[in-house]
């Protein structure tokens, strides 16, 4: 089965035996896109969460055949060294990374939250953050989401300005 | 237990070669240094103490640094990164002497290859501590080489030359480190120079950011389970679910005809698939029907029986005075802990290539060493010829301190001829994990007329830790009798106590459990430091005081109590219930590092609610205090995962659950919003750093429940009885 999908901006038309198969895979072994993480594949842990049509996803448990049509985003895609997205500044001033492994699905979440929150109280960060962290850097976490509300809606003002 | 700095190590029989390569330079660093076993040279009491230094017993070069040609220098770490910052420490330490900027050193893991293969492994914290004098000691002495170099070219005396960011200087001329090394044939190999003093440095001792932040910001692809090779097939390795079984035959005849399947390979000891994709390779392993043998019909019950004080040999690992009598006014406690699982985010995997007489292999493991002498064993090669190509960790925390998986792919890759890759399920994660040990306690004390104690002995029983790890040479256990992790924290610390006693019992379980982020610490701190709560409310006694009051004055014993004290200050200790919040204190020392922390906490909708916990720590001088910080953060709330959520269970003689979720953990709702660190320098040397914070953690949550409900909650995970709330 042929899926086309935009993935990271660019269209992507894949073939696939299953469609059933889990996007999390045709993203990193076809697409060869490591960010994204395989942790649990049964959608309990977070790692691998991605955005499709910009809505937080777990890609293990996520069929391929549903993201036809659509636009996913991964890690690579949400920022990149020289233009990072807010969540990633605020994860980098925040010097959240432990082992670093959970952190692209924590991030991931992260902005999916602030597209339809854009300034979470910490309820609304216990309530939507739900990924696992071994290392424990959910202290840094909260501190970095907080900062990242900042620093988006601080983006938004200036293009609001330039209008 | 004295404090014994581990900064005395030198430099021996180095010696320093050139080597060309494509990108660089080629300055090649390499050295040896004297082996220092600590394990044999300090036996027992002290072991609590310990801090492990690095050892290397070989006589084999090393590589350590390159220079390039855009005068950065690489430096092949023999320490791994899990997440504990030790790549920032190393390029901090290396920068500093070698008079470059962080950003002109690149850390990298060393691949066996390069010979600087650590003969112990990436655990025990002690990355920064055990490199602090030899890796500052060989950048020394690089720098040196390199002025000497550019003496000699630019024709100006040593004395007359400054060195700036990899700039050597002087009247006018200068060169850089990479024009230096540039054609060099024969290097002059100085004595180990002066070190720089503290002061001198610019990087050591600053919260430097994480070398490795973008990587993991931007989602390189950096860790074991993004390793590929050219050609690459996928395995899969059928494990059993019941604990204890022996695998007897494996009906192939269906799984070998499955799309994609390119071997079954059927080993003595496991049957494995290689197929062209991982979703065909884990097809025909559903397929393939196994005979199990004489597995046991277990339970947790059945578990916990074992795990009894009593049970199996013991081992008296610390004795004062006298033993104490059943007379008068003797407080006796048990305490439990359950079986936990590593848990750590990033599963088992490797990639293997098994090529004719020699094998590369790529994988996250925490003993480069123990990976590639496995290897060569099973597949009859010299260790030589086998190349491990460490990466990034997913995270540790002990559990990438066993590998038979890399084994396992090697053996399939042999048997097809290409590259294998493969990984563990999340099932099998936690079923063939080398969990944390249940333990369990049994502590007495008495106190004397002024409120203080007369006497403490702790009883405990653990499973393996140490034994029985390719870590621990076997000859050890019999000569010490305690397990080195196992009893890790089991000390009685209050050495002002005139009569104590610490006895470890030895259990054999029927599965297999093993090093977990600071080892038997989590769990003996969680009785002892709960019990010497429940005797200072017994002395109606301040809990801080009634520490303070029992412990001597040697050298540990006052950075014990100076953390002690920080820690009540800077929470403001109270035992007063303000709010609903009670305060919980606890300290403990691990590995020569001294803790303390409160826990702030209350109950809500019958819920153990930490609020706010503040950490004390000494691990003298602070390479990183960022990182320092980090890892206090993170054993705060890895620590209360266990504490409040963690355990798994054997039903029908299998380890349960499989999942995270049934397999509780804490949360981003659950971790403290407040975490304050307050770091003391109490000596002049790095210390351990990664594990000690584990240790007051479980007692300074449990002590606060107690003051909040009038409950001693005495097994982990701490659970409200139903007639506290």
């Amino acid at each position: 089965m042929e899926i086309s999908l935009t993935i990271n901006g660019m269209l992507k038309t894949v073939d696939v035996e299953d469609e059933n198969t889990p996007l999390l895979w045709i993203v990193r072994d076809l697409l060869d896109l490591k960010g994204t993480k395989f942790g649990c594949g049964k959608a309990a842990c977070g790692a691998c969460t991605l955005h499709v049509n910009d809505e937080a996803v777990r890609s293990c448990s996520y069929p391929v055949k549903f993201v036809d049509g659509k636009k996913v985003t991964t890690i690579e895609g949400l920022g990149d060294r020289e233009n990072p997205h807010p969540v990633q500044q605020a994860w980098i001033e925040e010097i959240v990374p432990q082992c670093g492994y959970c952190q692209p699905g924590f991030m991931m979440a992260t902005a999916a939250l602030l597209n339809k929150v854009p300034n979470p109280t910490d309820e609304d960060i216990d309530n939507n953050i739900i990924n696992v962290c071994r290392c424990g850097t959910y202290y840094r976490m909260r501190k970095a989401i907080h900062r990242a509300a900042k620093l988006q809606a601080e983006i938004n003002t200036n293009e609001t300005k330039e209008i | 237990m004295g404090d014994k700095s581990s900064g005395a190590k030198k430099v021996s029989r180095r010696k320093f070669l050139v080597r060309g390569g494509l990108g660089t330079i080629g300055v090649l660093a390499i050295g040896t240094y004297i082996f220092r076993n600590a394990i044999r040279r300090e036996i027992l009491g002290t072991v609590n103490s310990l801090e492990m230094p690095y050892t290397d017993n070989t006589d084999q070069p090393m590589v350590w640094f390159e220079v390039t040609s855009e005068n950065n220098i690489v430096l092949h770490s023999p320490k791994m990164e899990m997440g504990q910052g030790a790549f920032t420490g190393i390029a901090q330490m290396a920068a500093d002497e070698l008079s470059v900027s962080m950003q002109q050193i690149q850390v990298v893991h060393a691949a066996s290859s390069t010979g600087n293969v650590d003969s112990f492994a990436t655990g025990g914290s002690t990355s920064i501590s055990g490199l602090w004098q030899p890796l500052r000691e060989l950048s020394a002495m690089l720098r040196m080489m390199l002025l000497k170099e550019a003496s000699q070219k630019l024709n100006i005396d040593v004395t007359q030359l400054q060195i700036d960011d990899g700039v050597i200087s002087g009247t006018g001329k200068s060169l850089t480190y990479a024009q230096v090394a540039e054609g060099v044939k024969n290097w002059e190999v100085p004595d180990t120079p002066k070190l720089k003093s503290l002061k001198e440095y610019k990087y050591v001792g600053k919260p430097i950011a994480r070398v490795d932040l973008d990587a993991k910001v931007f989602g390189d692809p950096i860790f074991g389970m993004d390793a590929q090779m050219p050609d690459m097939l996928y395995g899969a390795v059928i494990r059993p679910t019941k604990i204890g079984s022996i695998f007897v035959s494996a009906d192939i005849a269906t799984a070998e005809n499955m799309p994609g399947v390119v071997k079954i390979v059927v080993e003595e000891d496991f049957v494995g698939v290689v197929a062209k994709s991982m979703i065909e390779a884990e097809n025909a392993k559903n397929a393939i029907n196994v005979t199990w043998d004489s597995y046991k019909d277990l339970n947790t019950e059945a578990i916990t029986k074992i795990i009894t004080v009593g049970n199996g040999k013991s081992t008296i690992i610390q004795k004062n005075g006298d033993s104490l009598n059943e007379e008068g006014d003797l407080v006796r406690l048990e305490f439990r802990t359950p079986i936990g699982a590593h848990a750590q985010i990033e599963p088992n995997g490797v990639v293997a290539s098994v090529d004719g007489d020699s094998a590369i292999v790529k994988i996250s493991t925490q003993v480069v060493g123990i990976t590639r002498k496995e290897v060569a064993k099973r597949l009859g090669l010299d260790t030589d010829k086998v190349n491990i190509i460490p990466t990034y960790l997913g995270g540790g925390f002990g559990r990438r301190l066993h590998t038979p998986h890399a084994v396992q792919a090697a053996v399939m890759s042999k048997a097809v001829g290409k590259p294998v890759k493969y990984f563990f399920s999340r099932k099998e994660e936690f079923q063939h994990d080398m969990f944390r040990p249940p333990t369990h306690h049994v502590i007495k004390g008495k106190l004397n007329a002024d409120g203080l104690l007369h006497g403490l002995e702790h009883e405990f029983v653990s499973g393996d830790v140490g034994n029985n790890s390719a870590l621990i040479p076997n000859f050890l256990p019999p000569i010490i009798g305690a397990d080195v992790g196992a009893i890790r924290g089991g000390f009685i610390q209050y050495s002002g106590i005139p009569n104590f006693k610490a006895v470890y019992w030895h259990v054999d379980l029927p599965f297999a459990t093993s090093w977990w982020r600071s080892l038997g610490l989590l769990a003996n701190t969680f009785a002892m430091e709960s019990f010497m709560d429940e005797m200072a409310l017994k002395a109606n006694k301040n809990a801080v005081e009634f520490r303070l009051q029992q412990i001597a004055d040697d050298a540990i014993g006052v950075r014990l109590k100076n953390v002690i004290k920080a820690a009540a200050e800077k929470a403001n200790y109270s035992e007063e219930i303000i709010n609903g919040r009670a305060m919980g204190f606890a300290a403990s020392i691990d590995a020569n590092t001294p803790c303390a922390q409160v826990a702030e906490v209350s109950i809500i909708d019958n819920e153990i609610i930490v609020h706010k916990v503040t950490v004390s720590l000494d691990p003298g001088l602070a390479v990183n205090p960022d990182q320092i910080r980090a890892q206090c953060e993170g054993c705060v709330i890895m620590g209360m995962s266990a504490v409040l959520y963690e355990q798994m269970f054997v039903e029908d003689g299998e380890l349960t659950p499989t999942i995270y979720g049934p397999y509780q953990m804490a949360l981003m709702k659950n971790a403290p919003k407040e975490i304050d660190v307050v770091l003391l320098q109490g000596k002049d040397t790095p210390g351990a750093v990664g594990e000690p914070p584990l240790g007051p953690i479980a007692a300074a949550i449990a002590n606060a429940v107690r003051r909040l409900t009038g409950e001693r909650l005495t097994e982990l995970p701490l659970k409200l009885s139903k007639l506290t709330v």
